[in-house]
């Protein structure tokens, strides 16, 4: 069963979701937000394309397999957990570096952030993987 | 030290890479890595034998005063030394072995591994360290036992080897963590101090039970033995390496590098003399009854192993230096030994000696490597096992107690060891060969070489004592008595009662060889031999313990959702009924009256909303009802301040319902699953779980005024943490280690998602 109005309002809904979905994890770490929200808003977009289209499309519009994404999230998160360790202080710990941007002010980053994208990418992938894997009918 | 070991491991994964471009090349190019170890640790012979110590460390979980720390002896070089040289002697002799084999690359990485472990094991100067070491090379000797993957025998032994030595080991663990409370520290380098301390420790006896618990599984000590022979289902250059010359001694190892520590008690004495007496007769007989060669050598190692334990058991300094000569010479003749056997297997295609014979003429370079090998098994000159056999007596003759039952045992043992060598290396190469023998192929240069390198090595260090004994055997007695000693190897002792026994030794040792079958043929028709024994043990709790396991899941897994459902809120209500009621005790803030009429209208919301629920005879209508129900809760978390909550409340819900959805067509037809009689019951699971979790709450509430956490958190969020966002700063920074473990559990949750509806889908498809 298609329906044209479903269609039409999620290819303008989708991208909205998926950049608020990034815009959640990239504030969360001083407002409401993070990762976890933001992987799970990320997957919700991704879940209302394969209603209004079919799982197969949903794939082919996300072209990784989710099973990707949830490898590469954890590895993103055990990197950044690791680097630390190369840096002589305990795995997880903490690591900020303050830049300075010409006509913007000073940015914040640090690993923890890249945990963060870490989580964003493995609840995504998890997510996806269970809708869709239940959502193709044999 | 910490070098050294990367290359190892850096060289497992680039061995894969070796076996796909160069197989017939493989075992000379990775011979190279450890031949130039061996050159290493060979320039560090001048720093240990002038009575220094060399130590690295690096913090790991200094909280703990766990390092990764590598403490180099006498004694670690020893072994070091073993492993590197032997180690790439097999290397050389796997190339050749596995020939055109394509798990070639497989092997050599396994091989790389096991050796990395093992070498790790040795240096290691920190309780900890040495213990991951220990369980790492259990893991890959598993991987080598269990090559032959597609043989049931060879995974059943490397399971069983994995099990006992994995058993051994955590009791280990055990031990460890008793002896560092005790000693105050894990690093070697305090603990060897600490021998008086630790003796005197109340808990000294668990500890050393523990401890040998672990090195007897290890070094296949009575009644533990049974591994090791089955575990000849590895190929030939695996059972040389690891299960002569270094894995099974690493028990060994530890008994040498814990004897300042745990040794000098009655106890210790007792325990070792017990075990290893027990171990080298019976191993000794049992090798003498086998056909296969690999299971002759299998069990003459046991029984070596047994004279090694048996020998630091002894009440005697002289009777370290005795077990580390016995231990040098039994490395080379044992590897050479088995190398010869795997190398007639390789050519003929039998290992068994009643079918062996008269190789000698075609293979006359492994028959010199055989007979030498099997001269220095014997304790016949002039070979390193002749002085080490001469050691032996000496020692045994002097024993403080049992002098007499101990000498006994040791001629007894010796009688069958030097049969088991002759028939090892007389029937295949001189003896009356099979009428089913095959016509041999050639022996390539690989497979000689190794063994006659470890063979002439035996002869050399023999007519040179100079070469081992001040550099290298006597700062590794040192080491493991706790104090310097200096001694002297000599090939030739005067004649003397021990030279007596020793003649007598290889007189009637060479008797019983030249009868051979008739006196295996008695024992096997008087007795059946391996019908009962510890390993029938292992095979009845293997099979009790897959019972039991099979029973629970039965009970537990019965496949109806209801039951799993009422299992889990029951089990986890009564858990935390019980906990809040006898831990915390019931205290509640009084005062919960200002209720806005909006909590009402939420309130009001999520009740009817569950009732609907409850009550609908439709199944989308309940799952609509329940996502309600969640919305109203994300409801009260905006109310009451907690944007984060609500957002991933909202959303969760959400994703249930449409999961729900998705799954909806494929569930049975809504109707009510249990019978109206076991409403009541399901009514009270409900109402019980919903009751603890409102006085979870309220008590919640109560006791967080006491709490610092939230202050501790609000306070060092933005200085420590750069973050002003709480709840996110303590997922991904304060609580990280936790949030790590949780979404690795959802990562597994997601697979095993895609594991259940695929595999289904699959199967379904078949039918």
């Amino acid at each position: 069963m298609r329906s044209i109005i479903l269609e039409t309002a999620t290819r303008f809904l989708m991208p909205m979701v998926l950049l608020f979905s990034v815009f959640l994890l990239l504030r969360g770490h001083n407002l409401p937000g993070g990762g976890f929200v933001g992987g799970l808003m990320a997957a919700s977009a991704f879940t209302l394309y394969t209603f209004a289209f079919s799982p197969r499309e949903a794939r082919r519009l996300l072209r990784l397999d989710p099973r990707t994404l949830i490898g590469f999230g954890l590895l993103l998160a055990l990197a950044a957990g690791s680097i630390p360790l190369a840096l002589g202080e305990p795995f997880l710990t903490g690591q900020w570096q303050t830049f300075t941007l010409p006509q913007w002010g000073s940015v914040k980053l640090g690993t923890p952030m890249l945990f963060d994208a870490g989580i964003y990418l493995l609840v995504m992938g998890a997510a996806l993987t269970m809708v869709l894997t239940m959502a193709e009918r044999e | 030290m910490l070098l050294a070991l990367s290359l190892i491991f850096a060289a497992t994964l680039a061995a894969p890479l070796l076996g796909r471009l160069r197989p017939a090349l493989a075992g000379w190019i990775g011979a190279l890595l450890p031949l130039g170890l061996t050159g290493y640790f060979l320039g560090q012979l001048g720093l240990v034998s002038g009575g220094q110590t060399s130590v690295e460390s690096y913090s790991w979980v200094a909280a703990l005063g766990v390092n990764l720390s590598f403490y180099l002896d006498g004694l670690s070089l020893l072994f070091a030394l073993l492993i590197c040289g032997v180690g790439a002697v097999i290397m050389i002799y796997s190339g050749a072995y596995l020939g055109q084999d394509p798990r070639l690359g497989r092997f050599f990485a396994y091989l790389f591994a096991f050796m990395g472990a093992m070498l790790g094991l040795v240096l290691a100067g920190n309780l900890i360290t040495l213990f991951g070491f220990w369980e790492l090379t259990g893991i890959t000797s598993f991987f080598l036992i269990g090559f032959d993957d597609r043989r049931e025998s060879s995974r059943s032994a490397a399971l069983q080897a994995l099990l006992v030595t994995g058993l051994g080991g955590l009791a280990m663990l055990a031990g460890f963590l008793l002896l560092g409370h005790a000693a105050g520290s894990f690093e070697l380098t305090a603990l060897l101090t600490a021998g008086d301390g630790v003796r005197g420790h109340p808990l000294y006896l668990p500890i050393l039970l523990l401890v040998l618990a672990g090195a007897f599984t290890k070094s296949a000590q009575f009644p533990f033995h049974f591994w090791l022979p089955a575990a000849m289902a590895a190929p030939t250059p695996v059972s040389a390496y690891l299960h002569s010359v270094t894995m099974v001694k690493a028990g060994v190892y530890l008994l040498f590098r814990l004897s300042p520590v745990l040794g000098g008690t009655a106890a210790w004495h007792g325990l070792l003399e017990l075990a290893g007496g027990t171990t080298m007769l019976l191993g000794a007989w049992l090798a003498f009854l086998q056909t296969d060669l690999k299971r002759m050598l299998a069990y003459s190692t046991v029984s070596s192993l047994g004279t090694l334990v048996f020998l630091i058991g002894l009440d005697l300094p002289f009777a370290i230096e005795a077990a580390l000569v016995y231990l040098l010479a039994h490395a080379l003749y044992k590897g050479s030994l088995f190398l010869v056997a795997g190398a007639l297997d390789h050519a003929t295609g039998s290992r068994d000696v009643t079918v062996l014979g008269g190789l000698f003429r075609r293979m006359p370079l492994l028959g010199a490597a055989a007979v030498l090998a099997a001269i220095s098994m014997a304790g016949a000159p002039p070979l390193l096992g002749f002085i080490a056999k001469e050691y032996f007596y000496q020692v045994v003759l002097t024993a403080p107690r049992a002098a007499l039952l101990s000498s006994a045992t040791a001629l007894l043992t010796s009688l069958l060891i030097v049969a088991t060598a002759a028939v090892v290396a007389w029937r295949p190469f001189f003896g009356r060969p099979a009428a089913t023998l095959e016509e041999p192929h050639g022996v390539p240069l690989g497979l000689w070489l190794g063994p006659v390198l470890l063979a002439v090595s035996g002869l050399l260090f023999a007519l040179v004592p100079g070469l081992v004994d001040l550099p290298l055997l006597v700062p590794a007695a040192g080491a493991a008595l706790g104090a310097p000693v200096r001694f002297a190897l000599h090939l030739w002792h005067g004649f003397s009662p021990v030279l007596l026994l020793s003649a007598v030794t290889l007189a009637g040792g060479g008797l019983l060889a030249w009868r051979h079958d008739p006196w295996r043929r008695l024992v096997k028709r008087r007795a059946g031999v391996g019908a009962w024994g510890p390993a029938r043990g292992y095979e009845l709790a293997l099979a009790g313990m897959l019972a039991l396991a099979g029973w629970q899941t039965r009970l537990l897994q019965n496949g109806r959702l209801r039951i799993y459902l009422l299992t889990v809120v029951g089990a986890t209500t009564a858990l935390v009924g019980f906990t809040l009621a006898s831990r915390s005790g019931i205290r509640l803030a009084p005062g919960y009256t200002q209720i806005l009429p909006h909590d009402l209208v939420v309130a009001t919301l999520v009740l009817a909303a569950a009732w609907v629920a409850l009550s609908s005879g439709s199944r989308l209508l309940a799952i609509v009802a329940m996502g309600v129900v969640g919305y109203g809760v994300a409801l009260i978390f905006v109310q009451f301040g907690a944007p984060d909550l609500a957002m991933t409340q909202f959303i969760i819900e959400t994703m249930t319902v449409v999961l729900f959805v998705l799954v909806f067509h494929r569930l049975p037809l809504f109707s009510l699953l249990r019978g109206r009689q076991r409403r009541p019951l399901d009514a009270m699971v409900a109402l019980g779980a919903g009751a603890v979790m409102t006085l979870l709450t309220l008590v919640v509430l109560t006791e967080r005024q006491g709490s610092r956490l939230t202050g501790f958190f609000a306070e060092q969020s933005l200085p420590a943490a750069h973050g002003r966002n709480l709840v996110n700063v303590i997922l991904v920074d304060f609580r990280a280690m936790d949030t790590l473990g949780e979404i690795t559990v959802l990562a597994l949750a997601g697979a095993g998602v895609l594991a259940l509806l695929r595999l289904g889908r699959a199967e379904r498809r078949k039918k």
